[in-house]
């Protein structure tokens, strides 16, 4: 058997569909014991990536191996090891949390109790309620039981929290946490670069099939050569500033145009900002709004694409 | 097996699925019985009808009417040539009679009731008039259980709902389950597919035993619906139509993505046989070309040795050439749909 240092073990991936080529050569390495994201807006491929790995979809080219096999001929053996959440599964409607659990228990030759995962999901109370009568982030903590129960070596997540308010997704993260503190490996896909940010140890940046970017999210980040994002605004009408100016400034990084919008990366906002307004007066404009942020995977991803994690 | 078998644990979960859905509660259970009663009571054994005649008025008409009247079972009213002709027409008589030394009868050959009037109306008058039997006679009227319209009825509703119950239940279940990812998530766990697969049948199986026993213990009880063949053998029949329907409901299903579509397919499928499957009324109705098309179709098959085992008393080798035609249709069903089934 393979080395168990490395769960996961993806080269050269390919998947084509009739009119799009959904993943277009992708590599991966997932460290056991790590939690690793594909971070990646809609239609990235990181679903379908995922859904390679997990030996839901069939693969065009490239080599995949899951904690050291090969999914031909080694299906059964890594079933029994996988946990798996999809995006978007409606369970059986009219069971209860428990009954469901229990069916997926009954799939595992080894695995934990109901009452175990239960808790650890904190859908004790609800353990006798149907499926759908609970709210979305219910339904996903029960996706997560279901996924749990086996007591997996390894965890698919795909979009977990999607359509989450604040709170389920902080309860979901601290699930994924205890689970990787148990010694699981967890593989998530997401395009929230806050969940990307918080639980994982490394996150591979996906656009158009392929890895744009890979590293630990400080390294990510630190990658954009700057720490701080400034965005500010212009008055309506007012005539457009062109980038290579305002890049010049003492302390940006980089700058860029959106619209009325302007999106500076800078090293010191405290040097950078003096510097603009003085900028603006010296132009004659007027500014309508300024804020400033920590720089952000959705920083690096807008810096490397182009474009925003997600269509708002 | 213990409780933690997956097999088990499946069959629980399409049980349970099923029976906490009112609906499906009402369609396998409440409507055949529904339908039974409102369908016995509209067709129900009547005594035969007055026959009503309409004489024209001319010369001896109302010795004809005298005449009729006098013998059982006639209602004459002389009438008027138009009121006569429209009254025919509007069928509030069945033949008319115009008097004369040539006795004229007018009536509607291709109305049952007309041709029926002509008959006894003129061996009414005939007797009246003079004929006399060259034999004598006598009878015995006989009314056996059996050969009512609520005895063939009520087979045919049970096929009926074999086929229904195994079609929604087992087809539109599994592309309900495709549809919501269902069937994905369970494929991304060590379940194996023959599990599921036989869980429905299992399942489909055990919900079998109380919905014929209800159809039929209600025949039996309210209508008196005979039994006349061995119980064993009609419950070996409804197995195989249970299975014929779970088969070609799979098929069905085995590539349908959406569910309008599996609506669609079938409602298609089912709505022929509805029709044409000898549920309602005999499937002898319909013209001798198409005889051998409808003889195929598995509810015929089914219907016909669900009556036959019922009704005739045949043993189940006596009707073993629907109930394996039956059993084909499933067989090949669940053979084609195992070889294409979309999992994913």
């Amino acid at each position: 058997m393979a080395s168990e240092s490395i769960a996961i073990s993806c080269r050269r991936l390919v998947k084509r569909y009739k009119d799009v080529t959904a993943v277009a050569g992708l590599d991966l390495e997932v460290r056991t014991g790590e939690c690793f994201g594909l971070l990646g807006p809609n239609g990235a491929g990181k679903t379908t990536t995922v859904e390679i790995l997990e030996g839901l979809l069939p693969h065009d080219e490239g080599d995949i191996e899951v904690l050291g096999l090969r999914w031909n001929g080694h299906e059964h053996a890594l079933r029994e090891r996988l946990g798996v959440a999809l995006q978007e599964t409606r369970l059986a409607d009219r069971l209860t949390v428990a009954e469901v659990i229990r069916l997926f228990r009954s799939f595992y030759r080894t695995g934990r109790t109901v009452e175990e995962v239960l808790d650890v999901v904190e859908l004790g109370e609800k353990r006798d309620a149907w499926v759908e009568k609970l709210s979305g982030g219910q339904r996903q903590r029960l996706a997560i039981a279901c996924a749990l129960v086996g007591a997996p070596d390894l965890l698919f997540l795909d979009e977990p929290t999607t359509g989450l308010d604040p709170q389920s997704r902080r309860q979901l993260w601290e699930i994924v946490a205890s689970f990787k503190r148990g010694g699981g490996t967890v593989v998530l896909t997401t395009h929230y670069m806050e969940e990307a940010e918080r639980l994982c140890d490394r996150v591979a940046v996906m656009d158009h099939g392929k890895v744009i970017a890979l590293g630990s999210p400080r390294e990510l980040i630190a990658s954009l050569g700057a720490d701080h994002v400034v965005e500010f605004s212009l008055g309506h009408g007012a005539e457009p500033l062109p980038e290579a100016a305002l890049a010049a400034l003492p302390g940006v990084k980089a700058a860029r145009r959106d619209g009325p919008r302007f999106s500076l990366t800078v090293t010191e906002a405290h040097r950078a900002v003096p510097a603009l307004m003085l900028e603006l007066e010296r132009r004659g404009v007027e500014m309508t709004e300024l804020v400033t942020h920590h720089a952000t995977l959705e920083d690096l991803f807008l810096s490397l694409t182009g474009r925003h994690l997600r269509d708002e | 097996m213990g409780s933690h078998h997956p097999l088990w644990q499946l069959t629980l979960a399409r049980f349970r699925e099923q029976l906490r859905q009112p609906e499906v509660l009402f369609w396998v259970f409440a409507f055949p019985l529904l339908l039974a009663v409102a369908l016995g009571l509209a067709f129900r054994n009547r005594p035969p009808e007055v026959i009503r005649v309409g004489v024209e008025s001319a010369p001896g008409a109302d010795s004809l009417a005298a005449l009729l009247a006098h013998a059982r079972g006639f209602r004459a009213t002389v009438l008027p040539p138009a009121a006569a002709a429209e009254a025919l027409r509007k069928s509030r008589v069945s033949i008319v009679v115009v008097p004369g030394a040539t006795l004229l009868y007018r009536y509607d050959s291709t109305r049952s009731d007309s041709r029926m009037a002509r008959l006894a109306t003129d061996d009414a008058l005939q007797r009246g008039l003079g004929r006399r039997d060259a034999r004598p006679v006598a009878e015995q009227k006989v009314m056996e259980k059996g050969s009512r319209y609520i005895d063939f009825l009520i087979p045919g509703l049970l096929g009926l709902n074999l086929m229904g119950t195994g079609m929604w239940g087992m087809g539109y279940a599994v592309v309900d389950a495709r549809k919501k990812k269902l069937m994905k998530r369970l494929l991304a766990s060590p379940m194996r597919r023959s599990h599921y697969l036989l869980s429905f049948v299992a399942a489909r199986l055990t919900m079998l035993g109380p919905e014929v026993v209800l159809l039929i213990g209600f025949g039996m009880l309210v209508f008196g619906v005979p039994m006349r063949g061995s119980v064993v053998d009609f419950l070996i029949v409804t197995v195989i139509g249970a299975m014929c329907f779970g088969g070609i409901g799979l098929l069905t299903a085995s590539r349908v993505r959406t569910n309008e579509a599996a609506n669609g397919l079938m409602n298609l499928i089912m709505m022929p046989m509805w029709i044409l499957s000898g549920v309602f009324f005999s499937s002898a109705n319909f013209p001798a070309a198409m005889q051998p098309f409808i003889k195929v179709l598995p509810l015929t098959a089914l219907n016909d040795a669900l009556r036959g085992v019922m009704l005739d008393g045949a043993s189940l080798a006596a009707v073993a050439g629907p109930a394996a035609l039956c059993a084909a249709w499933g067989l090949v069903s669940f053979a084609v749909a195992l070889r294409i089934f979309r999992w994913l």
